[in-house]
């Protein structure tokens, strides 16, 4: 494949990193193995809240294979594990940050909280062992339901935090919302559930975990999205060790969607206890482990008001929303539900006053944090269904409501903090409408109508924050870490190029889009460019993958330093060419003294680089090879318009997703076939979300019920349709690619789209109110009910 | 106690002394150091270690070793060609963009192979259905059915 003007911008390049996954040469981290290493397996709580009163591990130390057994007595001078973000409550307290033991002290406070850590010989001796640890529990009531544990006499999960609040907090000018509310012509309510998910990325938790005792050095494989932010934690906060004497390498990772970005306690006191058995330490998560203890996603109970004029026109929004934590702060548990989740509440639209107030609780239940979207697929559910009911509830077409309120002028600053840069919605309405056939709909439903069966059109015009900054901004907003990209461009001798980026690849293939950008810039071959991602001891910083930010800050970061490496060229071509530096032009992999035809080709640059013979060593270093950290001025905002056309059968409530049509503007696209791809699976989770997916914990026992693929309903080929995507540009302002994000929008507003195309389809019915998901059982009592009533 | 196994695996001649209760996985895993076939679950659901025993699509956690006795066993390692070349249907995924973060591939080309053997001239339903038992988060499946139709042609070639 060659380049053309725009080089490799733009092209399906194929990626560089599927020859070792589809031979089964990928290094994952369950594949690392260790000389001389041991295996660790985790007692865990069968109860959902308990005392502990005794642990007994005589028996399990001596049985055999065993090597150590540790519980939360043994970790002295081992801190809890830290929340990274601070929220603030209304009335200027801090959140309620109860400790999170890394092995339980105390109280255990879900089905799952690891109790002990067995080590020894081979995995199966270690849960043997597990087996002879003889626990007393005092067992204690339970609350898994949000809104429960904030009933006065639920149960107390944690002495710091009374009545299970974490906080209260909220945004927006509320006696204006107020105002707005007491002349509106019309006023639609909804109450919904955002039900609770669990990531179910298909690589489980994993880990390896080392000392060195000459080098005092402790070095730790993981399954991290982020393994600079998990090595700063953990030093830093947990551990008290100097970060340099660390290295976490996260190898190739089997998909994260939010659950692998958190510090864990199963590697914190695997490294921990790595220095104490002098011995490597493996780790591999079961699946029935991982749908009890990876960080849950969503669960959010909200009431909703929007008040409209008599033209349709939103005059404000009010939002009550309950966010479940879990039992414990997970990293970012806490800025899900306000910063990334409130103030996207304004949607596309004009609306000109929001206020919103969210409580966190907590709960006995798996912590609760970012799963793919974080707070802004709850964001655009509420906003959506409130439009979508709103809508049927004036009788002005959906799409018609939708583009009375849309935002056209930017800059727009929103009444929830954020200013929008730039976007077309009525471009992606359009175009997705186009591609769904929205004119045909009518007969399509009349035809279903003859079969006996309920179509329904939904639709949902999302926008997103993403690559999240600036760091001053998320500072001043309670953040505890920056939010910047680290790049590094090392140009080899001989010309070809290794980039390590402090992004992390786990499904995106960084390697091949960062590989089109720098070849793109430097006139080579994608070829001749290697991407290294995933390791503290190769990649100088990281902040790391989430928030659809890979690209848009750590790409900036790769450019930045992409500028350093032709700035530096020039002056190498200037001194080679005997011209001055201003005159050197770069093109297509050319340094060219402008208006004539001499120029050095970017391998003779590299290679004089590093064999400076003749140099202008007086003034310019030797060597090709330039760093940048990139911390954005702003959000980037994604936005576009999804549409979902379902059918029901009455008789058995299946919903069948018979089309669904995406339209999005991520800005400019470097590889479309990746980008198509991270859509396509977007979008699956946010089907999964509506039609299959439910986190369920027992209300008395606190037992979680769809803890395994039998009872936990996974998208599998078969529920889905092929999607029909498009795309609309409208470049990011800010960045010098334009780019703005692609790997979340999926599953941000497809939930919202197909719960729409359901309700449109069970509205002839009667049916009014409907929560996710849309399964057959939930969908045929709907329906019965409605007709009953 | 142990018992005394021994199987062929992408063409050679394996032997080893195991524990009655070690899954085939954990032979092909930890004894061979075969990691090409990965563990995605524990209930016989994910398929991400869906291997070829005697020529079937089987998943790999949910037998034990010793009862692969004899067998003649195909893992992703032994699928592409002695010289490298990548099998068609490999070649099909990464032309599809059928996979992502990779973890479900193997399982999933495996299982692909085996579908088309089984239904050479499968209609995307029947692909759908037939991948049903192989679970990706990444994908949506939507390339992972294009690849097994541009593989399923390939290897009818």
């Amino acid at each position: 494949m060659g380049a053309n003007d725009t080089g490799f911008i733009g092209q399906s390049v194929k990626r560089k990193e599927d020859a070792r996954f589809l031979t089964g040469a990928g290094q994952y981290t369950d594949d690392v193995t260790m000389a001389n290493q041991t295996h660790a397996y985790f007692l865990r709580s069968p109860h959902a809240h308990a005392k502990l009163r005794k642990i007994d591990t005589s028996k399990a130390k001596k049985a055999p294979g065993v090597v150590a057994v540790y519980t939360g007595a043994d970790l002295e001078g081992v801190n809890g594990l830290p929340c990274g973000w601070l929220i603030t409550s209304v009335d200027g307290t801090p959140m309620k940050e109860p400790p999170h033991h890394v092995l339980a002290k105390g109280k255990v406070r879900y089905v799952g909280d690891q109790v002990a850590l067995v080590i020894a010989e081979t995995r199966e001796q270690a849960k043997d062992a597990a087996e002879l640890i003889d626990v007393d529990y005092e067992v204690l009531p339970a609350v898994v339901n949000s809104a429960d544990a904030l009933k006065p006499g639920a149960p107390q999960i944690h002495d710091e935090a009374p009545g299970n609040k974490c906080y209260t907090w909220a945004i927006g000018d509320r006696a204006a919302v107020d105002a707005a509310f007491a002349k509106a012509a019309h006023v639609t309510k909804i109450d919904i559930v955002n039900n609770r998910l669990i990531p179910n990325a298909i690589e489980p938790r994993a880990a390896v975990a080392s000392y060195n005792r000459a080098e005092d050095a402790y070095t730790l494989y993981v399954t991290s999205q982020n393994p600079h932010v998990e090595r700063l934690l953990m030093t830093a906060f947990v551990l008290g060790l100097p970060e340099h004497k660390v290295r976490v390498i996260a190898p190739d990772v089997g998909g994260g969607f939010g659950s692998k970005i958190y510090l864990y306690a199963e590697e914190t006191a695997m490294v921990w206890a790595s220095k104490r058995v002098n011995r490597p330490i493996k780790w591999a998560c079961e699946r029935s482990e991982s749908f009890l203890t990876d960080a849950h996603g969503r669960d959010h109970i909200t009431h909703a008001e929007l008040a409209l004029d008599k033209d349709g026109k939103f005059l404000a929004l009010r939002v009550h929303t309950i966010a479940a934590m879990g039992a414990y702060l997970s990293t970012f548990a806490s800025c899900i539900p306000t910063i990334l989740y409130a103030t996207l509440l304004a949607g596309q639209y004009t609306t000109p006053v929001i206020y919103c107030e969210v409580t966190a609780a907590f709960t006995n239940t798996a912590p609760v944090d970012a799963y793919r979207g974080a707070g802004r697929p709850e964001a655009t559910y509420v906003v959506e269904r409130i439009v979508h009911q709103a809508a049927a509830e004036t009788g002005i077409a959906q799409d018609e409501l939708r583009r009375r309120n849309f935002i056209r002028t930017f800059p727009y600053q929103t009444p929830v903090a954020l200013l929008y840069d730039t976007g077309g919605y009525d471009a992606t309405l359009d175009e997705a409408m186009k591609i769904a056939d929205v004119k045909g709909f009518a007969a399509r439903k009349a035809e279903a109508a003859k079969r006996g069966r309920l179509r329904g059109l939904g639709y949902a015009a999302y926008i997103e924050a993403c690559g999240i900054a600036p760091s001053n901004v998320a500072g001043a907003l309670g953040a505890r870490a920056g939010l910047f990209e680290a790049g590094e461009v090392r140009v080899h001798p001989t010309g070809s190029v290794t980039v390590f980026t402090g992004s992390h690849s786990h499904g995106q293939g960084h390697e091949t889009t960062f590989a089109q950008v720098v070849a793109t810039v430097l006139g080579i071959p994608v070829e001749n460019v290697d991407v290294v991602h995933g390791d503290t001891g190769r990649v100088l910083f990281g902040m790391g993958t989430y928030g659809s930010r890979s690209l848009s800050v750590g790409g900036t970061a790769i450019m930045k330093a992409l500028d350093k490496i032709v700035a530096k060229g020039k002056k190498i071509a200037a001194h080679l060419l005997e011209a001055a530096e201003g005159d050197i032009e770069f093109k297509d992999g050319k340094f060219t003294v402008a208006g004539t035809d001499r120029s050095k080709t970017f391998g003779e640059i590299a290679l004089t680089a590093y064999v400076p013979h003749n140099y202008p060593l007086d003034k310019l270093e030797p060597g090709l090879n330039e760093t940048a950290f990139y911390d954005p001025t702003n959000f980037t905002f994604p936005a576009g318009t999804h549409i979902c056309e379902v059918e029901i059968d009455p008789d058995t409530g299946v919903v069948q997703v018979v089309n669904f049509t995406a339209c999005d503007d991520f800005g400019n696209i470097i590889n479309p076939m990746i980008v198509e791809g991270q859509v396509h699976g977007g979008l699956t989770q946010g089907i999964g979300q509506a039609l299959l997916e439910n986190c369920v914990y027992d209300k008395e026992s606190g037992q979680l019920l769809t803890g395994s693929y039998m009872d936990y309903a996974m998208p599998r080929a078969d529920d889905l349709p092929s999607f029909k995507v498009g795309t609309k540009v409208t470049p990011c302002t800010h960045n010098p690619l334009g780019s703005k994000g692609c790997g979340e929008a999926g599953a941000i507003g497809a939930p919202a789209a197909l719960m729409n195309a359901v309700l449109d389809a069970m509205s002839v019915a009667g049916v009014k109110h409907f929560d996710m998901p849309a399964s057959p059982h939930r969908v045929w009592q709907a329906l019965r009910s409605a007709k009953a009533a | 106690m142990s018992v005394s196994l021994s199987m062929t695996v992408n063409g050679k001649a394996t032997k080893a002394d195991v524990e009655p209760r070690m899954l085939l996985v954990d032979y092909l895993r930890v004894s061979l150091g075969l990691t090409g076939t990965h563990v995605g679950c524990d209930t016989a659901q994910c398929g991400a270690c869906t291997i070829h025993l005697n020529g079937r699509a089987v998943k790999a956690c949910n037998i034990l070793a010793v009862q692969a006795q004899g067998a003649t066993i195909l893992t992703i390692e032994g699928l592409a060609a002695a010289d490298g070349t990548m099998h068609p249907m490999q070649q099909a995924f990464k032309d599809c963009h059928g996979l992502q973060c990779g973890f479900c591939t193997p399982g999933m080309v495996m299982n692909a192979v085996d579908l088309v053997a089984r239904h050479p001239g499968a209609d995307e339903k029947t692909i759908r259905e037939q991948l049903e038992g192989n679970f990706c988060r990444c994908t949506g499946y939507h390339n992972i059915v294009k690849a097994v139709q541009q593989g399923a042609a390939a290897m009818a070639k």
